[in-house]
């Protein structure tokens, strides 16, 4: 998030204040769960097949991260409070730790770095391969979530960041096809992300504000 | 065809010299009954060493209370399998089940199962039998000698663990009821009762469960109706009062909580084959060959290990039960 507010009035020092203590409330909730798994694994509390647990749990939170990242434009839009856009990139970031979190316990934990079993899952198991390629796109986002990369792509940065959608919807296809027979949570994330994704529609379509590289391009 | 895997680990490292020769007598004298070509079930049952039977009487004999305070674990140090693995502990056996009638977590079995009342029980036997009749569980169980067995489960999830049943041998059951011969196949059934089974509330599989047999595969004297585990009665998250173990089946072959068998003609339609064909076969043999669509099958994760470990041709018993499928193409019969 740029510290220059995207609404086009400069935040007052109260208001800054409200926002770094908001961005640190984000910051204990979001890391909350990592720290639950943390304390129940050093308890040996996480059920007969540990990895399986930490391997869900991180999955689970990070798409929903993910689609708390992709809800923030449509309720700015909706309820007209847009400093919740300040939120966006630190929530998204959390997804991505929460993914990384998720990708590394299958390569260390699940797999230990049986290369030539993870090569094989990912190439010919599509459910491997979605959710390694919505773990790709997560990465790449991320490294390009910097102001500098903001500026140095310019108007760009914001299709390329369109590709958070992509994510998601991999990321649900994964969760989807996990699952062996009771399909309701993914479906339900599957929904919220297609609601999401009509509701933003009709912005694309909103003429166009003067400014669009540099920040103010990050609120589309 | 049937391709052999040798083992990591050639068990004659590892099983007492004893159950090793015992083991050797067993395979002598079940090759000579498959060179007759007539391994009929009688002969089997009267062999006195089978994969996972106790020998060293290192398991004690049932909790006569039937619900004591919990097994004592410490009974069961030393209790190993045939390959020489030890026992998943109790809490891991009946804390971590599939059992989908009581939701689809893991731990949603242990939470919830106890709605399940499990006395009185009754079980049909009928289809192509000379003697149909409705039992009660105790009049079911009563004739039959209980065996005790250890036994590696393979889920098709790929996690695995070792278990300690008892329980009666199907093939005992099965000759009781006297097949006609029209049988070719046995149906099993679970309880179908929402009110005691929150899960079936939900269509998320065709309630109730089925699951079933070739003839001859319920006649192998390793498939067992289990009645108890760790030497008491089932808990009802294992499928109270009465299950299947059809140990070099992927676990969903097990069937739980069995209130219906039925001997048929024709292949039963099972749930999960049913469910997603592409997915689950009628015969679900443990195969490490055979990937399921969406992982492998290659490895396992026995529960209470760090690394997998690989997974053995029908689940190990391939000595045992690998003359059932002879010829047969298992990438197709998955």
């Amino acid at each position: 998030m740029s510290r220059s507010g995207e609404d086009g009035r400069r935040a007052s020092p109260a208001s800054g204040r409200r926002i770094a203590a908001a961005k640190a409330g984000v910051w204990i909730a979001a890391l909350t769960p990592a720290a639950w798994l943390a304390w129940r694994a050093a308890r040996r509390d996480l059920g007969a097949n540990p990895i399986e647990e930490l391997a869900l749990a991180t999955g689970w939170w990070a798409l929903f991260l993910l689609t708390l990242t992709l809800a923030v434009t449509p309720v700015r839009r909706i309820t007209g409070i847009n400093r919740v856009i300040r939120f966006r990139r630190l929530v998204g970031l959390f997804a991505f730790f929460y993914a990384t979190l998720h990708f590394l316990t299958y390569v260390v934990l699940d797999q230990f770095f049986a290369f030539e079993y993870i090569v094989e899952d990912v190439i010919e198991r599509p459910f491997i391969t979605v959710g390694f390629v919505a773990w790709l796109i997560l990465l790449a986002l991320a490294v390009t979530s910097t102001r500098g990369w903001i500026r140095k792509l310019g108007r760009r940065w914001r299709k390329l960041h369109r590709f958070l959608y992509v994510a998601a919807g991999l990321g649900s296809l994964h969760y989807l096809w996990k699952v062996k027979a009771d399909t309701r949570e993914p479906l339900l994330f599957i929904v919220v992300l297609a609601v999401l994704l009509m509701l933003r529609g009709p912005i694309r379509k909103r003429p166009r504000r003067g400014r669009v590289a540099g920040p103010a391009s990050q609120t589309g | 065809m049937l391709i052999r895997r040798p083992c990591d680990i050639r068990s004659s490292e590892i099983t007492p010299y004893r159950v090793y020769l015992n083991r050797r007598h067993f395979i002598g004298r079940t090759a000579k009954l498959a060179v007759a070509a007539a391994v009929t079930p009688a002969l089997l049952a009267s062999c006195d060493m089978l994969p996972g039977e106790e020998t060293e009487r290192g398991m004690r004999s049932p909790d006569p209370s039937g619900e004591g305070s919990g097994p004592q674990e410490r009974d069961w140090i030393g209790v190993r399998s045939e390959l020489g693995e030890t026992l998943t502990p109790f809490g891991d056996v009946t804390g971590y089940n599939n059992f989908y009638e009581f939701g689809t977590g893991k731990d949603d079995p242990a939470r919830k199962a106890h709605t399940l009342r499990t006395r009185p029980w009754s079980i049909a036997v009928e289809g192509r039998v000379a003697k149909p009749a409705v039992y009660d569980i105790e009049d079911f169980v009563a004739p039959h000698k209980l065996v005790d067995r250890v036994y590696r489960l393979r889920c098709v999830e790929a996690w695995s663990m070792v278990v300690p049943w008892s329980g009666l041998q199907l093939a005992d059951l099965i000759r009781r009821v006297q097949p006609t011969s029209r049988a070719k196949y046995v149906e099993f059934t679970t309880l179908y009762d929402p009110e005691q089974m929150p899960g079936q509330r939900r269509r998320i599989l065709d309630w109730p469960y089925v699951e079933g047999l070739r003839l001859d595969e319920a006649l192998h004297p390793l498939a067992l109706l289990a009645t108890r585990v760790y030497g008491r009665d089932l808990p009802t998250q294992n499928g109270a009062p009465i299950r299947l173990v059809v140990p070099w089946k992927y676990g969903f072959k097990s069937i739980k909580s069995i209130v219906r068998i039925r001997l048929v003609e024709e292949m039963p339609v099972t749930t999960w084959a049913a469910s997603a064909p592409r997915e689950y076969g009628f015969f679900a043999n443990v195969n490490p060959e055979v990937d399921h669509p969406r992982w492998s099958q290659a490895r396992e994760r026995r529960l209470g290990e760090f690394r997998r470990r690989r997974t053995l041709m029908f689940n190990g018993y391939e000595e045992q039960v690998g003359h059932l499928y002879a010829g047969m193409d298992l990438g197709r019969w998955f």
